[in-house]
Parts: structure tokens; C-alpha cells; sequence
């Protein structure tokens, strides 16, 4: 798993509270990891601290799972 | 009910507009309960002044809250002064009268800035640190010309009457983590602002107050530091009208 990988992986975790093991790539964070709509804005900022990185608005609105995530981190990062 | 219900004790609070009339009063009521301040405002001498006033668990931060990036850096300093704010009085106001016909861009720019964006940004900038703790209170000092108006106050009455659209939208965002957001509304009250009316100018005006006489800044005070308390721990989204019944709304 790649570095940013794992580091979403547990702010999810930590964040939600929920179990590392139901944290897999496919997992939607209100669907299936319990958040409300508040959880998901807080997750967004807390990956815009942990990666020094700019998440817009209408970007934050398109990651509902834990890949979307990833792959926007991972893309910024990049570039 | 246990009067514990209304202590403060352990508990943190800041003040915006510290150096006014009202705001001191909250200042000094919130901490004889038992919280420790953060006093602000833009006059710093009034700010510390008033902190070797109640001696401990007082802090100073001076803040120009006409500066849109001073509101964040005001609530960063004051969760590393005290730890944490608990409670955030959104108290800091001016007014920029004249009639609409006459009234400037700048006047209705720098009352909606400084009256209602200035507690919008602070209270963005709390709501932070309050949804991690799952906990927090933020009362706004409204008026009750953002419910009725008043000729010469278009700006003013917008920026308050705002102010409660801002309290009962914040109130509902906010509530599932356990938040209250809750808005003072008060009448006229003495200050220095008031202190310039005549003998008569005051009876004229406590005739067309049911209770018969012109608000204290205590009276004020105390509205905030029951929304502060965990009495009023079901209460949120709410105004609550301090006004002497010149006003029943
Ligand atoms: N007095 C009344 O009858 C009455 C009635 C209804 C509502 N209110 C509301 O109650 C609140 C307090 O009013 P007050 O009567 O105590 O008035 P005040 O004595 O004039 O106090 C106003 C406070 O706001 C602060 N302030 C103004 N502009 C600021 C800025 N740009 N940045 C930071 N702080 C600023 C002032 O700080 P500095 O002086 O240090 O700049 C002062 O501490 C206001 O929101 C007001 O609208 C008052």
C-alpha cells in the first residue's frame, strides 16, 4: 500500500472510529463507514492538514470512498 | 435544579468587544461564574485594564475584526492561551447611522463587515476546534432592530437581522456534535454610547419600556451566561430578547 494510502486510511479510522479492517478502498464513507455529511467535510480538512494539500469544493463533493480519496490526494501530489 | 447547573467552572470563554459596555459586563459575569476569559476588542488598553480587574483566569488578544484574517488568528490564539474555547460570545458590534438616502457603500460595507461577517468568520474558525471536542457554545449579541428596525440603522438592522438567519442555519449544522448556537437580542441598554442623552431624552425613552427603566449591560450579561451554562443545554437556534418588554416577539 502506498504512503498516502495508509495515512488515509488512518485518519479514517481515527476519525470515524470505526474498525481498520472495514476501511478498504471500496468502502464509502457514508454508506458504509457510518459518517453524517459533517464527517465527511471534517475528513476533507483533515486531508487538506495531513497532505499540505487544497481540497475545492466541488473536488470534495465527487470523494465518497476511501480510493476517491486516495487517488485525488495521490494526483495532487503529483503534480 | 442544582444552581451548579449555572457555574462555569473548568470552562473557557472568549469575549469580542471586551471593551465596551456590554461586552465587559459579559466578561465579568462569565468569569465570577468560574470560566476563564479571553478579553478582545480593538483598544488595548481598555482590554487590559479590565484583565488586572479580575486578576486570574484573564487573557488579552487584541484583534481589528474589520480584517477578515484576524478572525482566524484570534480563535488560534485563544485555544493556545487557554487550551481550548468552550464558549465564544460574538459581541463585538459598531454602528454607522444615516438614512439610507444618504448612506454610503463604506458605512453599509464596514457595519456588515465588522456585525455580521466578523462573527460569521470567528465562528467558522471555532466551530473547529468545538466539532473535535464534540462540545461548544457560541452566543451572538443581536439587537432587537435586526427584528424591528429603526429609521437611520438600515445597515445596522441588516447586519443583526442577518446575524439571526447566521445563529439559526449554524444551529442546525452544528447540532449533531453537540454545539448550541444562540443569539441575545437587546433592547436599549446604558452605555457610554447612551450616556450622552438628556434627563428627558431617558424618561422619554424608559416610558415605552413596560418595565420601566433602560437595560444594564448586566441584564445582557446574564442572558449570556444562562446560554453559556449547562442549563441551557437544550437550547439552540433560539433569540432570546432582552428588552424590558419593549418588544414582545
Ligand atoms: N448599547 C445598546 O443599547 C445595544 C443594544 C442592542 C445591541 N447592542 C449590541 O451589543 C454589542 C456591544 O455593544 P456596546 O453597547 O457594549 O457598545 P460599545 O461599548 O461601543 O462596544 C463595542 C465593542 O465592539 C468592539 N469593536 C468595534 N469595532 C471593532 C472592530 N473593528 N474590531 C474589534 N472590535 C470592535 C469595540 O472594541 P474597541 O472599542 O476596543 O474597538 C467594543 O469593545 C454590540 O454588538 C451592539 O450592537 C447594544
Amino acid at each position: 500500500m502506498s504512503e498516502v494510502a495508509d495515512k488515509v486510511k488512518k485518519i479514517v479510522v481515527e476519525h470515524l472510529g470505526v474498525d481498520e479492517a472495514k476501511v478498504t478502498p471500496e468502502a464509502s464513507f457514508i454508506d458504509d463507514l457510518g459518517a453524517d455529511s459533517l464527517d465527511t467535510v471534517e475528513l476533507v480538512m483533515a486531508f487538506e492538514e495531513a497532505f499540505g494539500v487544497e481540497i475545492p469544493e466541488d473536488a470534495a463533493e465527487k470523494i465518497t470512498t476511501v480510493k476517491d480519496a486516495i487517488d485525488y490526494i495521490e494526483k495532487q501530489k503529483a503534480e | 435544579m442544582s444552581a451548579d447547573l449555572f457555574r462555569l467552572d473548568g470552562k473557557t470563554a472568549l469575549v469580542t468587544g471586551a471593551s465596551g459596555g456590554i461586552g465587559a459586563a459579559i466578561a465579568r459575569t462569565l468569569h465570577g461564574l468560574g470560566a476563564t476569559v479571553m478579553l478582545s476588542g480593538t483598544r488595548e488598553a481598555a482590554l487590559t485594564a479590565l484583565a488586572a480587574e479580575l486578576g486570574e483566569r484573564s487573557h488579552v488578544q487584541a484583534a481589528d475584526l474589520a480584517d477578515p484574517k484576524a478572525a482566524e488568528a484570534l480563535i488560534v490564539g485563544a485555544e493556545a492561551a487557554m487550551g481550548k474555547v468552550d464558549i465564544l460570545v460574538n459581541n463585538a458590534g459598531l454602528t454607522r447611522d444615516g438614512l439610507t438616502l444618504r448612506m454610503s457603500d463604506e458605512a453599509w460595507a464596514q457595519v456588515l463587515d465588522v456585525d455580521l461577517a466578523a462573527p460569521f468568520r470567528l465562528s467558522r474558525a471555532a466551530l473547529k476546534f468545538m466539532m473535535r471536542r464534540r462540545a461548544g457554545r457560541i452566543i451572538n449579541i443581536g439587537s432587537i432592530v435586526g427584528s424591528t428596525g429603526n429609521p437611520g440603522q438600515a445597515n445596522y438592522a441588516a447586519a443583526k437581522a442577518g446575524l439571526i438567519g447566521l445563529t439559526k442555519a449554524l444551529a442546525q449544522e452544528v447540532a449533531s456534535r453537540n454545539i448550541t448556537i444562540n443569539l441575545v437580542a437587546p433592547g436599549f441598554i446604558e452605555t457610554a454610547m447612551t450616556g450622552a442623552l438628556t434627563e428627558e431624552q431617558r424618561a422619554a425613552l424608559a416610558g415605552k419600556i413596560p418595565l420601566g427603566r433602560l437595560g444594564q449591560p448586566a441584564d445582557v450579561a446574564a442572558a449570556v451566561a444562562y446560554l453559556a451554562s449547562d442549563a441551557a443545554g437544550w437550547v439552540t437556534g433560539s433569540v432570546l430578547h432582552v428588552n424590558g418588554g419593549m418588544a414582545m416577539i
